[in-house]
């Protein structure tokens, strides 16, 4: 990943995910590249969508214009799908503020995914005694935990 | 299709998950459980991206999902076939899953077109989830009640002469496994079987399923919201 245009990185950075507004466009990973023209007026960012049928999808990348036009006279937005997006590409802010939201982060992903997903520990007290209440939750990336130590439900994003 | 030499065809998994993606929104709000609600719905979704994905790069997606006939689909019978009860939906969504889980990487290592890679690979890792969940369920529901082992029995008599165009080797040890660990039997892999999308001849369901789903889009040609 090319670290050329911080100007468009910083403004990135504060683009958040519309379903989990915590985590910016940056901590998830998505951004894959930006390029920015020789004399700083345009600007290129590449993004790699999260999920197949994710609603979020076309808001951010809405949202990522948005962002770069107030500091760039022209900005191009592409999409790259291959390599697919995964939750190891993550930043490990991006994974403590989750943990801090209330959210369990992913685990390391290990492809083919085979066996059951499942959180570190309970993000509220930091139990590893979980169960799983669902598999899919109120987003693509999340699925429903409790933990019998503390009985609190939770969000876990799920390995990607 | 069955044989690992072949790529599978991009028509007929385009339209198989377009069309499944469709009977699984059918649930919303009908589901046993909220629960179940959510997951049929997050499956219903996954699906639906993938058949964007590969609606993209066939043609003009909205052309190819709302102004086709049902003769000039491709979908596999059994991802058209009515949801039934609950047993019916999950014993096919595994049928589906069992035939993805090995499509989805056929076509990652197979295909030279980038976008269709892209959504081939993407669609491997969700399709992991979707088999579990499906898994869970026959196992649930075989290995259950009386009642839930009836209806799965029911379902079971039902689908296996859909299983004709998605059926492989691998496909039979995979779901043959699920089976056994649901206590249900299983059928005579060479039985006979229905095989006729590939010609364009479908049930009688899709013409139903595609009036429903294209309805919007052909009274209002071009419509954005």
């Amino acid at each position: 990943m090319t670290r050329t245009g911080s100007r468009a990185w910083a403004l990135l950075a504060n683009v958040p995910d519309p379903e989990i507004p915590v985590l910016s466009v940056v901590d998830l990973g998505i951004v894959r590249d930006v390029t920015e023209s020789s004399d700083g007026t345009a600007v290129t960012v590449t993004i790699t969508p999260t999920y197949s049928g994710c609603p979020a999808t076309e808001v951010i990348a809405r949202d990522v214009r948005t962002a770069l036009e107030t500091s760039y006279d022209a900005v191009d937005v592409q999409t790259r799908l291959s390599p697919a997006w995964t939750t190891d590409w993550m930043s490990d802010a991006g994974r403590q503020k989750l943990r801090d939201f209330g959210i369990a982060p992913p685990g390391r992903v290990l492809l083919p995914i085979v066996g059951p997903d499942r959180p570190d520990a309970c993000p509220r007290c930091g139990s590893r005694d979980v169960e799983e209440l669902a598999g899919f939750g109120s987003t693509p990336c999340k699925g429903l935990w409790r933990c019998t130590s503390c009985r609190e439900p939770f969000d876990y994003f799920k390995s990607h | 299709m069955s044989r690992t030499s072949e790529l599978p065809a991009l028509q007929a998994l385009a339209d198989g998950c377009l069309v499944l993606s469709h009977r699984l929104s059918e649930w919303m709000s009908l589901a046993p459980t909220m629960e179940e609600d959510v997951a049929l719905g997050n499956i219903a979704l996954d699906l639906l991206g993938q058949a964007r994905g590969l609606l993209q790069q066939l043609g003009d997606e909205d052309r190819l999902a709302y102004f086709r006939e049902a003769q000039e689909f491709r979908n596999p019978l059994i991802c058209e076939l009515p949801n039934g009860d609950f047993a019916h939906t999950m014993l096919r969504q595994l049928f589906v899953d069992a035939w993805l889980a090995d499509v989805w990487p056929q076509l990652a290592a197979g295909t030279d077109d980038g976008q269709v890679r892209g959504v081939a690979e993407k669609a491997q890792k969700e399709n992991a989830y979707h088999l579990r969940h499906s898994t869970s369920w026959v196992v649930r529901l075989g290995d259950g009640t009386e009642e839930s082992q009836r209806r799965m029995l029911a379902a079971l008599d039902a689908l296996w002469p859909y299983r004709g165009e998605i059926q492989s080797d691998a496909w039979h040890a995979r779901v043959a496994d699920v089976l056994t660990q649901a206590t249900l039997p299983v059928p005579d892999r060479d039985a006979w079987t229905q095989r006729t999308s590939a010609d364009g001849w479908h049930t009688e369901h899709l013409g139903y399923l595609l009036a429903e789903m294209q309805s919007l889009a052909r009274a209002h040609p071009g419509a954005t919201w």
